[in-house]
Formats: structure tokens, sequence, C-alpha cells
């Protein structure tokens, strides 16, 4: 009578935890040990010693990080591209889910659409070939049947620093834009057709109804979904400034960004302090955004906070 | 539904836009299938072009005479995008099964767990630190398949959602009266009325598994486990490389001549194949699996 009870609930639960069994060791192992590893950034790693054994050097790797110019860099370039990507992107992807809501034609509007996904699931390496397919100074297409044929000297585009903040924000909307509408675009779905046709009989146009309707009604979403890409605002895409521009140094000044340092750090100069303080310190500026954004949506719209 | 003019305009305005829209997003692709089928001098005389001067299959009859290094890649690729699906699907839907069991004690606790790792994570530095130096994965396929990629957070609460969502506790709880075990329950009931969630998730973990090139860059240096995104990759951006002797190994020592802008066109046609067969089932899905995931945790 006293071993029933206690008995009962683990044979209901030890299935189940069997279950998740293999999940939570993946993410032990892939998530939560490497948490644990946060103090290499305050370590003078020698693999001779092993990690463990290292000197302890306090915030001597972030005091040498910040001293350097990258480190300044590397935080305006994710934060300012980010910035870009996250209004434009907005923008245009809403305009796309406005105009394919309107085409009435079910055959064309899959079509489209399939066409405007296709970018967005291609490998950063393809597309990094398909710009380099444009760019490359001596047979690129816009070198060589844009910019010739017009008399306007070639770029040498891998080596100018200058245009790739415009560059990058391009390609950037053109891989993603066209998912990034499905949402809106099943958002406008859902919105019930009968104020529209209310709409249309107090003589209001199309532009009007998009103003005072679509529009209105998509804010909630559009709300969370910026604040969302607002707390991811300290990570970018390692292939898109790394792989597209290929990797040029000429182009640092405005390709560099905080995960492309710490991949350079690692790998390229070996500085694993450095790295690890550079990791460290997206991390847990990253952390913060997320609690705020987070407390932000809980204050406009507590249906849609994370947590 | 009739439209008054002004809305037939709009109508044709969207649609007229749409297309432009498409055919931008479309372009750079023709430009690098018809570069593949361009001749290699017409590609140095006269650049990248729609309308080439002369076209040429010589580039696919290069990769063919060098087959055996792009089947590997093509090889590489398909073994780890298969097993690291299979295995990331059977493991995180295990997984998300019981947190979306609310009459199972530690859902929530399990739900945190996993939640938690999209909030924070250590960096790349010490995941990089205890993959090569505790788990010795380096120049293993082991590399491609376990880092980062098999399962992820967003992942497991997207199956946690569909299935807490779309599978009422009632039949559970019946199945399991009839004398069902948790696990036959799981595979019998919960999985079979899935599939939808399923298929989105294992998509979207097929792609970025057939799209992935940075555990490679990170933990591969043996060119024998490059998949086609990494040979790709090697052939594209290092040039000088192809230049020196080494290229040979890698290539086949037979190899006449250096492979031409037009062979790395034709294998970023090679690369993209695979994934024109899933988009058809993607617009199927997607909308579904957008959805679904944009559900709050």
């Amino acid at each position: 009578m006293i071993a029933k009870p206690k008995s009962k609930p683990l044979k209901k639960t030890l299935p189940l935890l069997i279950l998740a069994g293999p999940g939570l060791l993946y993410f032990l192992i892939n998530s939560y040990f490497p948490m644990f590893g946060v103090f290499i950034a305050f370590k003078d790693v020698n693999y001779a010693k092993g990690i463990f054994g290292s000197d302890w050097i306090g915030f001597k790797n972030f005091t040498f990080l910040f001293q350097t110019s990258d480190a300044w860099i590397m935080t305006r370039n994710t934060l300012l591209y980010n910035l870009a990507f996250i209004a434009l992107g907005t923008i245009v992807s809403i305009l796309i889910a406005i105009l394919m809501s309107e085409l009435l034609n079910k055959l064309y509007s899959k079509l489209f659409m399939t066409g405007l996904i296709l970018p967005n699931l291609i490998s950063m390496v393809v597309l990094s070939l398909l710009v380099f397919a444009f760019l490359n100074a001596d047979s690129g297409f816009v070198n060589h049947s844009i910019l010739r044929p017009l008399g306007i000297p070639e770029i040498n585009w891998y080596s100018e620093a200058k245009y790739w903040p415009y560059l990058l924000v391009l390609i950037q909307i053109w891989k993603t834009a066209g998912y990034g509408s499905i949402i809106y675009f099943a958002s406008i779905a859902g919105i019930d057709k009968s104020i529209y046709e209310s709409a249309k009989i107090d003589g209001a146009g199309k532009l009007k109804q998009i103003r005072m309707i679509t529009l209105p009604l998509l804010k909630p979403t559009i709300i969370v979904l910026v604040l969302m890409s607002m707390g991811r605002i300290f990570n970018s895409d390692f292939g898109l400034f790394y792989q597209v521009p290929m990797n040029s140094g000429a182009l640092y000044s405005t390709t560099q960004t905080i995960d492309t340092y710490v991949y350079r750090a690692l790998m390229q100069l070996n500085d694993i302090g450095m790295s690890a303080a550079a990791g460290l310190y997206q991390s847990l500026v990253g952390f913060a955004l997320v609690l705020t954004v987070n407390a932000i949506v809980k204050k406009v719209n507590p249906e849609n906070a994370l947590f | 539904m009739i439209q008054t003019r002004g809305e037939r305009t709009f109508t044709v305005f969207s649609a007229v836009v749409m297309f432009l829209l498409t055919v931008f997003a479309f372009l750079p692709f023709l430009l690098i299938v018809i570069a593949s089928f361009t001749d290699e001098t017409t590609l140095i005389r006269n650049g990248y072009s729609f309308f080439p001067e002369h076209t040429s299959l010589e580039a696919y009859r290069y990769i063919k005479s060098s087959a055996y290094i792009f089947i590997r890649a093509y090889g590489v690729s398909f073994l780890v995008t298969i097993l690291g699906t299979a295995i990331g699907l059977l493991i995180t839907s295990m997984l998300a099964y019981p947190m979306s069991r609310s009459d199972f004690k530690y859902h929530n606790v399990l739900a945190f767990v996993v939640f938690f790792t999209m909030l924070f994570s250590g960096g790349i530095v010490p995941s990089y630190i205890m993959w090569t130096q505790y788990f010795h994965i380096k120049n293993t396929m082991w590399a491609l398949i376990l880092p980062n990629l098999l399962a992820n957070g967003f992942n497991v609460l997207l199956v946690r959602n569909y299935f807490k969502n779309n599978v009422p506790l009632e039949i559970i709880e019946a199945a399991q009266i009839d004398g069902a075990s948790e696990l036959r329950t799981f595979f019998r009931i919960m999985l079979p009325l899935s599939m939808p969630v399923m298929a989105t998730v294992g998509m979207f973990m097929g792609l970025a598994y057939w799209n992935d090139w940075i555990n490679a860059l990170y933990f591969v240096s043996k060119p024998q486990l490059y998949g086609i995104q990494n040979l790709l990759m090697q052939l594209m951006s290092n040039i000088q490389f192809l230049n020196s002797g080494q290229a040979g190994n890698v290539l086949g020592a037979e190899s006449v001549s250096l492979p031409s802008t037009a062979v790395r066109m034709a294998m970023a046609v090679l690369g993209i194949v695979p994934v024109l067969f899933v988009l058809p089932f993607m617009q199927k899905y997607l909308t579904r699996g957008v959805i679904i995931g944009a559900v709050k945790g």
C-alpha cells in the first residue's frame, strides 16, 4: 500500500524519460557543455597545458579585443546590416504578400511563390557563385554586359569595400524576401473578406483598403516579427559575410561581422583567446537583447511573448 | 466577385509586378545554367551572357571525365543528408513527445532545457574545442552530422507545438487504456497522426544538411570527405590551389586541364538540382510549417 503510489508515477514517467533521453543527451553535449566553456575567454589557452591547466588572465583577452579597430568595425557592421535587413526585408516582404494576395489565379500565385522562395533554398556557396557570375572583374555580367556597353568604367567589385553595403543588402533581400513574405501572406489570407466587401460598398478603392484594412490588421504580426529579429541583431549569417565576398581582405572594413571575426581569429589567426572573447561578447549581448525584446513584446502583445 | 475598373487595374498591376519580381529572382539561376553550357573561350572573351555566341557541352564532359570525384562528393552529401535527417527527425520527435504531454510531470522542465539553448550559447570557440579535443570528430563523417545541425531547439518546439495542438490527449489516453505502452503510443499513434509536421521539419533538416558547408570548413580537411558544397567551394575560391601541384590529388592526377569557369557553373547547377526536386513539396508544406513555427514556443 505504501509502495504503490510511488511506483505508479515512475512507471508512467520512466518510458517518457527514456524517449526524451537521446535528444536531451544531444542538447547536453552540443549546447550545455560549451556554455561551461565560456571561461576559455578568461584564459591564456595553451594546448600543452590543456584547457583546464592554462593560466587565468582575467579580462586581458577582452582588453586586447576592444583595443583593436576590429571590435568597433565588426560591431558597427553587424548592427547596421541587421537594421537594414530588418527594415527593407519587412517592407519588401509585406509588399510581395499584398501583391500576391491580389492575384485571383491560384496557378499564377503558386508559380510566383515557387519562383520567389527558390533563392532561399540554395546554399551560400552556390549563392556566392551566382554573385561571382555577376560581379567578377574579368568576365562578370555587370562589368561586361552593363557597364562596358554604357561606357562606364568597369569596377573591381571584390576589392572595393564601398559598394558592399549596398550589394550585401540587395543580395540578402533577393535571397530572403520571398520566403519572408509567406507569413504575411498567410496573415492576409486569414483576414475576413467581408471587411473588404463593406469597405468597397463605402466606396474605398484598393489602395485605401490596403492602407485602412490590410496594414492595420497586419500590424501585430509586423511588430512581433520585427521585435523577434531585433533579438537576433547581434548575430549575422556567417555564410553571407564570409562566402559571398569571397573572404576578400580588401573588403573587411564593410564585410567583417562578429561571426566572421570569430571564425578568422580562431581558424586563421589561431588566436583562441581573442575569438573566445568576441564569441562571449556576442552571446552575452545577444542574450540581454533577447530578454529585453521579450519584455517589450510582453508589453505590446502578451499573446506573442516568447516566454 | 464583380470587380470595379480600379480593382481590375490593381489586379493586373499586381500580376505584372509579381511576374517581374519572379523573373528577377530567377535570372541569376538562368545565367549560371547558360554559363555552364557556354564555350570557355566565349566566356573569357565576352563574359557571362544570357545569349552566348558559342555553346558547348565541354563543362559537363569534363565532369563526366573525372566523374568519380563528383560522384564521391554527391555520395557524401546524400549520405550525410539522409543519415542526418533520419537521426535528427527521430530524436527531435522523441524529445518533443514527452514535452507535448501535459500530464507528464517534467514536460515544462524539458521545454525549458531545450528553449534555453535558443537564448544563450557558449559560442563557437568552446564548441570547436570540445568537438575537436574531447570528441575527436575532426576529419570523420561525424563532423558533418553532429555539430550545430542534428537537432535544434526551434525544430523541437515546432514539433512539440504540433503534437500538442493537433493530437488530443484523449486519443493517447484511450490507446493506453487499451494497453498500449508509451513507446507504442508514440510510434503507432503520435507519429502517423503527425506526418505533415514531420515532412516540414524533415525538409528543413534535409535542406540544411544538403546546403551545409560550414561544418566541413571547421572540421574537415580531407577532400575525400567533401560534400558537393565543399567541393564547389574549393574549386571556386581557391584558384591558386588549383594552379598549384596539389590540385592533382583532388581532381585526379590525369586531369588534363584545370576546371574552367564553365565547370564551376556546371557544378553549381548540379548542386541545385536536388533542391529543385524538393521545391514542389516545399511549396505544399511551407505555409503550414512557417505558421506552426511562428506559434510561440
